[in-house]
């Protein structure tokens, strides 16, 4: 805030005495540079000091060069949380990609209430994670709960859902694809908007099926919008945090136990702030190869639609 | 109307049922959870509409003493980091986009893609040291990293698309480029403003890690409170849902007020906090 103040009069003041030019906007910037600085940049550099360090609360901290980092492959605790998470992210990203895109192409046809029904529709990934989370700890309860009697509806034997370490992640699965297909629903129907009507007047007059023209005319014009989705979905998924943590804290026994919720763990349930700093680096390349890797895989696919294409 | 037009509508409306029920059916069975006694919340099958409402269930959790604090820690924690957040965040994506920085936005990038809990991890420290752990400050300042990202990069997206005419006239014409951004530019981004408001407050709103780890007994925002709620005072399902509904139902309610901005900043920039 006292940015603002010094850069205010002095911006004020010099610009009528000096003669016309394009005018600085770096007086604009200043405050939120002070800002990212102070809460984002800072805290990147202290974590890496601090995982370069044995650091425990209440205790004098050592400088341990990378044992921190050493540490982690010979954790079994942490190499399970890896496994977890990489299966919760792989099917947090492909359920919500396929309901989504079939939500997209529902809410891109024309109905009456399609604009108060897509609100309706978006509110699980607007909605309070943790109260989202605690209904859904009910739903699951595998006496009381709802779903158990919806199953016996149609005639399947009662599930454990949460409460068994085999389908644990399945059922973390079904809650997180229940509240960001929404966000996949949104960013696809943004490319339906954009395909041009052309392709499909033509598909209709050689009488193409509603499969072939999704297909062959819809899908390809989506991709790159199924790939963005597909990106944050990624991002998000392997930070899931919330939910994981209201539902199961990641049990029963450790069996969804992703990164994240080991590194709470680790930091400020057993205060080893040295190796969860450790964590939370290697956490954060972990995403940005991901990152880097779906980049990859899409330039080359890019490549191959173009090739054949020629 | 031809035959083949009546089943497309029908095929059509069958798919919009698919398609919403599983949001629609779920805060519908939440409120149910939230009005009936234990009776009707244990009962096998399941009931739906209970003969009696627990509207009791309301009433205790708005009566308890610790949950008005709780209330007004959260608008204070959401309030003050989504102000502050405008307060910088908005000339700062002016900035950036009329200097066209745009790798400044790497940083920004960087914000979206860290983990939360990484940030805590120092932060927590600093707080420490500097004896603010008892208070709503430091909830307030990381609340900032969920809140700044978004207003920076939505009113990036929004300047760009704003017209240079007027502002470079009123520039010729004299005027500093505080008033240029006054008087021209805000006007004009009324609506990019309103989106970048309601997202940043409802992330803010919703956010739940920060709190378990920074906030004490009285300063615990709702999300925390719930979750505390869980896990040691209350144990019956009708109370628990109606706290569940009452924390959430701010957002629920602008989530169908303003969903079309909303939507245009979502697709816009995609953006969520923690």
């Amino acid at each position: 805030m006292k940015a603002i103040a010094e850069v205010t009069p002095a911006a004020a003041d010099a610009a009528p005495e000096q003669e016309w030019r394009p005018p600085s906007y770096w007086p604009f910037v200043v405050p939120a540079l002070v800002v990212v600085l102070a809460v984002i940049v800072f805290p990147w550099v202290f974590t890496i000091w601090m995982s370069l360090n044995e650091w425990k609360v209440g205790s004098p901290t050592t400088f341990v060069g990378f044992a921190n980092y050493l540490r982690m492959p010979n954790d079994p605790r942490f190499v399970e949380a890896v496994g977890h998470t990489l299966l919760y992210t792989a099917l947090s990203v492909l359920l919500p990609l396929i309901l989504g895109t079939f939500a997209a192409v529902v809410f891109h046809a024309k109905f009456p209430g399609r604009g108060f029904l897509r609100g309706v529709f978006i509110m699980p990934m607007m909605a309070t994670p943790v109260a989202i989370a605690l209904v859904w700890t009910m739903m699951f309860h595998p006496q009381l709960g709802i779903l158990n009697y919806l199953l016996s509806l149609v005639g399947l034997p009662p599930q454990l859902w949460v409460f068994h370490p085999g389908t644990v992640i399945p059922s973390l699965v079904l809650v997180e694809t229940w509240q960001w297909t929404p966000l996949v629903m949104l960013i696809v129907l943004g490319g339906l908007a954009a395909i041009p009507t052309e392709p499909y007047e033509s598909a209709q007059i050689d009488g193409a099926s509603v499969w072939q023209v999704f297909r062959y005319i819809t899908l390809p014009l989506i991709t790159p919008f199924l790939f963005i989705a597909g990106m944050i979905r990624m991002i998000d998924a392997v930070k899931s945090f919330d939910i994981i943590f209201a539902i199961t804290q990641g049990g029963p026994g450790s069996a969804s136990e992703t990164i994240n919720l080991y590194l709470y763990s680790v930091a400020f349930i057993y205060y080893d702030l040295g190796y969860g700093s450790a964590i939370a680096v290697i956490f954060f390349l972990l995403i940005v190869a991901m990152a880097a890797l779906m980049l990859h895989l899409r330039q080359r696919t890019m490549w191959t639609e173009i090739g054949s294409g020629a | 109307m031809s035959l083949r037009q009546i089943l497309g509508k029908i095929g059509l409306w069958f798919a919009v049922f698919v398609v919403v029920s599983p949001a629609i059916l779920f805060f519908l069975w939440m409120a149910s959870l939230s009005v009936k006694f234990e009776v009707d919340n244990a009962a096998y099958p399941p009931v739906f509409f209970p003969e009696r409402f627990a509207w009791k269930n309301y009433a205790d959790v708005l009566a308890s003493n610790r949950f008005l604090t709780y209330f007004i820690n959260s608008l204070v924690v959401t309030g003050t980091a989504t102000g502050l957040a405008m307060l910088v965040g908005v000339p700062a994506g002016y900035g950036i986009a009329r200097m066209a920085a745009h790798k400044s936005a790497i940083v920004i990038l960087i914000a979206r893609i860290t983990p939360g809990l990484s940030y805590l991890i120092p932060l927590f420290l600093l707080f420490q040291w500097l004896g603010l752990l008892g208070t709503l400050v430091p909830q307030i300042i990381i609340h900032l990293v969920v809140t700044v990202p978004i207003v920076i990069w939505i009113m990036i997206g929004y300047f760009e698309t704003t017209p240079l005419e007027l502002e470079e006239a009123a520039l010729i014409d004299g005027a500093t480029r505080w008033q240029v951004f006054l008087h021209v530019a805000l006007p004009i981004a009324r609506p990019g403003l309103a989106v970048a408001f309601i997202l940043a407050v409802i992330f803010s709103w919703n956010n739940f890690v920060f709190g378990i780890v920074l906030a004490g007994r009285e300063t615990r925002t709702l999300p925390v409170a719930v979750y505390n709620m869980i896990s040691f005072d209350q144990l019956s399902w009708g109370p628990l849902a109606a706290a569940a509904l009452i924390v959430t139902f701010p957002v629920l309610l602008l989530t169908v007020l303003a969903q079309r901005q909303i939507v245009a900043g979502l697709t816009a920039g995609a953006v969520k906090g923690g």
